[in-house]
């Protein structure tokens, strides 16, 4: 009746679903947060009404967004317990401090002046307002710190000793486990993502609404922001995503093997495989389209670098090489995407063009969410990269898990997918509507706002000051 | 000096489930009647006394577990798959209270959904931490480091016992929060409601205390052995003190006191599972001792922890401030 490898799979399923579901969400409210508080902050500086009502559109939205962030983390909080309690048990006196100092430095942050920063402007004024918009923008920035941190740790393990139970401990020095050797790439990367996801979003509300009135300012303002962030950001990300990858490749190196679909060694230069169907079984990559030595250049700077491939390393220790192979190229794919909209914005906005040019706008919306699918594919890279272990190179997947009944776990599984998809489902329909609306002269705030502080009178929308002092 | 770092931690996951309790079992509370509160003006005050807090309260629901994780790593693991069905239940539950809050005011025609939502979230939610908590009391099947039972063990009449106590318990919170809350037919439903539930409540706490003592023979020496009694005894009497100072300020319509008395009680029913469980954190198997996490973990903890969590305590306590007085439907009074 026990049935161990079934349950591992399930477990493996059911922590998959439940993670991806949930990062999309602080995908969007670490940029969101940080947008709002740009936002606030023009306006406090300008004066600009059309800055606060930006403010009152987008803060409808990140309040669903950051409402079914929370539920489906405290998901994940339990998660480690229920279905990994061996790995809880031996990684805990390493990982659970960082995940303590989450709970403690950014999770309290983001719940304690969110209330403030939705519910609060007319009790507490706008400067003090703007400091608890600036808090929760600080605590999902904190939040990400700390869960990178984690992340980080089990991608490429620093500091640690065993202990005589067999858990991982501290070898002495906090910092090492911290900052481990991907730690600052990884952080530099998600959180650049996370501002090109909401930049994108953004982007393409706006051009949704230029598409159907190129002269509402709210939705050239809300346009030309997010088209400055893709500019720029969508190159930085290149970058920073590379130097992502050569820290990779000097730390888990099988992960970039079967990134680059690389079955075989290659002693005088490795190709780029551009294209193709990775072939496990037989250990090549099926109609391959390659260029001939052009991994070594990007991954080593010399067309003859030799490379090992999966042939070197055991069985045993082989990532799924297709997944991995296809969700890094569907990252790699959007992400030039990306800079390619924000290099053809320049261009338009160099000839005056930025609110006319209707390819660029339908162009922007297509790519609307492709910041959200670019993170999905980049964590399934790096995760299940990291396969078959949890710990790289320490504590296998197959070790980790709790002794379930596979019942149990398919029971759950199914709850959470019905559950998942009709709850969040139901929360991304109400988000669609939200952004259908354009974004109006006097935006209305959310709606228990108490209607004194909705700004829907006039003497508001002339002189800001009235907000704080009703 | 050797300072048990143990001890201090087992104290510091205490106060923070004890907070959680406290906190999200008035809101939780608010939602298990939320069905019973006519709709429209009643059920958006209800909801608006609770709205800018509730996520804040929560968070003290990750810091436990975190905590759990981070102190006692061993415990986690262990109590957290042994008690699987309650706690994925509870989970689920509160994926569906915790959206109602944003999604019954952008769906107006659904509303009625999404408030049958919110309280049937509630009731699961609460219902699942009383499961947990009996469960856990009743012991759990272990085996080395693993968890050794099956998949249905928390299933018995003492925890769906302290299921329902929980529930109860939670409402009676939640009624007492509204009865300092509101005004008008909310405040008089309220306080017609924290009456029953109060009778209802002590009488969990009653037979709950009662059937905890024959559990196991740990529990009975820890309550009534010689001089134990002696040292436990006000707990019971300070509850029926407490129990009859409830009655006369609801029945003197006072309109904070039977919140603060409430969570006195559960102050002392908390002391009074402290007295009954410790030294262990899984009763009858693994002590605090044996589940806890490596002595740099903790001093690397305790330092983050003395520094932020009076600085969470601040800032929690100056949001309540600044949503404080009564609320109606349209939010709050400037």
């Amino acid at each position: 009746m026990f049935d161990l490898p079934d349950a591992l799979l399930l477990a493996r399923i059911q922590f998959a679903f439940t993670v991806s579901f949930h990062f999309l969400f602080p995908a969007i409210t670490i940029g969101l947060a940080s947008y709002l508080a740009v936002l606030e902050g023009l306006w406090l500086k300008t004066g600009r009404e059309d800055y606060m009502n930006l403010f009152r559109y987008w803060i409808k939205i990140f309040a669903l967004v950051f409402a079914m962030g929370v539920v489906s983390g405290i998901v994940m909080s339990y998660q480690f317990g229920t279905n990994w309690a061996v790995f809880s048990d031996k990684a805990g006196p390493i990982i659970g401090p960082l995940m303590a100092y989450e709970v403690l430095t950014a999770f309290f942050l983001e719940a304690g002046f969110l209330g403030v920063m939705l519910f609060g402007m007319s009790r507490v004024g706008k400067r003090l307002h703007f400091t608890a918009t600036l808090m929760v923008a600080l605590g999902t920035f904190v939040s990400a710190f700390w869960i990178l941190s984690v992340n980080s740790w089990m991608q490429t393990p620093a500091g640690y000793a065993m202990n005589a139970n067999g858990q991982f401990i501290s070898a002495g020095s906090w910092i090492a486990i911290i900052f481990n050797p991907s730690f600052p790439y990884r952080l530099a990367h998600t959180l650049s993502a996370a501002y090109l996801t909401t930049a994108f979003l953004v982007g393409a509300v706006g051009a949704w609404h230029l598409l159907k009135d190129r002269a509402n300012p709210r939705a050239r303002l809300m346009f030309s922001m997010a088209m400055w962030m893709a500019a720029i950001v969508a190159p930085l990300q290149i970058v920073l995503g590379d130097l992502h990858g050569l820290n990779t490749l000097e730390h888990q190196p099988v992960k970039v093997m079967a990134m680059e679909g690389h079955y075989q060694s290659h002693p005088e230069g490795a190709p780029l495989i551009l294209f193709g169907i990775p072939n496990s079984a037989e250990g090549r990559v099926d109609y391959a389209v390659a260029i001939p030595k052009l991994s070594s250049l990007i991954l080593k700077h010399d067309l003859n670098a030799p490379m090992q491939g999966l042939d070197t390393v055991p069985a045993a220790d082989h990532p799924p090489v297709g997944i991995v192979f296809w969700a890094f190229r569907i990252m790699v794919g959007l992400g030039f995407l990306m800079a390619g909209l924000g290099m053809l914005s320049l261009w338009a906005r160099a000839r005056g063009r930025l609110y006319e040019w209707k390819f660029l706008h339908r162009f922007a919306l297509v790519m609307g969410p492709s910041g959200l699918v670019a993170v999905l594919a980049g964590w399934i890279t790096t995760e299940v990269g990291r396969q078959p272990w949890t710990i790289q190179g320490l504590m296998r997947t197959a070790e980790s898990a709790s002794p379930l009944a596979a019942p149990a776990v398919a029971a759950s599984l199914v709850a959470f997918v019905v559950v998942y998809f009709a709850v969040f489902g139901a929360g991304v329909l109400y988000i669609l509507k939200l952004m259908a609306k354009p974004p109006v002269v006097h935006e209305s705030a959310p709606p228990n706002i108490p209607a004194r502080a909705a700004g829907t009178t006039p003497a508001v929308a002339l002189r800001p000051d009235a907000l704080a002092t009703e | 000096m050797n300072v048990d770092l143990t001890i201090i931690w087992a104290l510091i996951i205490v106060v923070a489930i004890f907070i959680y309790v406290v906190l999200d079992g008035f809101d939780l509370g608010i939602g298990i009647l939320f069905n019973t509160f006519e709709g429209g003006h009643d059920r958006d005050t209800a909801m608006n006394s609770i709205a800018p807090v509730w996520d804040g309260n929560e968070t003290w629901l990750v810091m436990g577990g975190g905590g759990l994780l981070a102190a006692f790593p061993l415990a986690y693991g262990l109590i957290f798959s042994a008690m699987y069905a309650p706690i994925i239940a509870m989970l689920l539950a509160l994926v569906f209270r915790g959206v109602a809050f944003e999604f019954r005011w952008r769906d107006p025609a659904h509303r009625g959904f999404w408030d049958l939502a919110f309280t049937g979230g509630s009731l699961l939610a609460a219902f699942s931490q009383g499961v947990i908590l009996g469960a856990l009391l009743q012991g759990v099947a272990i085996s080395e480091r693993a968890y050794a039972g099956g998949w249905w063990d928390w299933l018995t009449p003492f925890s769906l016992l302290t299921g329902l106590s929980v529930v109860v318990a939670y409402a009676l919170l939640g009624s007492t929060w509204l009865v300092m809350k509101a005004e008008g037919a909310l405040q008089r439903q309220a306080r017609a409601m924290a009456w029953w539930l109060g009778a209802a409540s002590l009488a969990a706490i009653v037979a709950v205390s009662i059937a905890t003592l024959f559990l196991s023979a740990d529990y009975f020496k820890n309550w009534l052995n010689w001089p134990n009694i002696l040292w436990v005894a006000p707990v019971p009497f300070l509850v029926a003190l407490a129990s009859v100072a409830f009655a006369r300020s609801l029945k003197a319509g006072r309109e904070v006191a039977p919140f603060l008395l409430t969570l006195g009680i559960f102050l002392l029913c908390f002391i009074g599972l402290g007295i009954s469980v410790f030294p262990y954190v899984v009763p009858g198997a693994v002590t605090i001792w044996d589940a806890a996490t490596d002595r740099s973990s903790q001093i690397f903890m305790l330092w983050g922890t003395a520094i932020v969590l009076p600085m969470i305590l601040g800032y929690t306590a100056w949001s309540y401030w600044v949503f404080r007085g009564k609320v109606n439907a349209d939010g709050y009074h400037a």
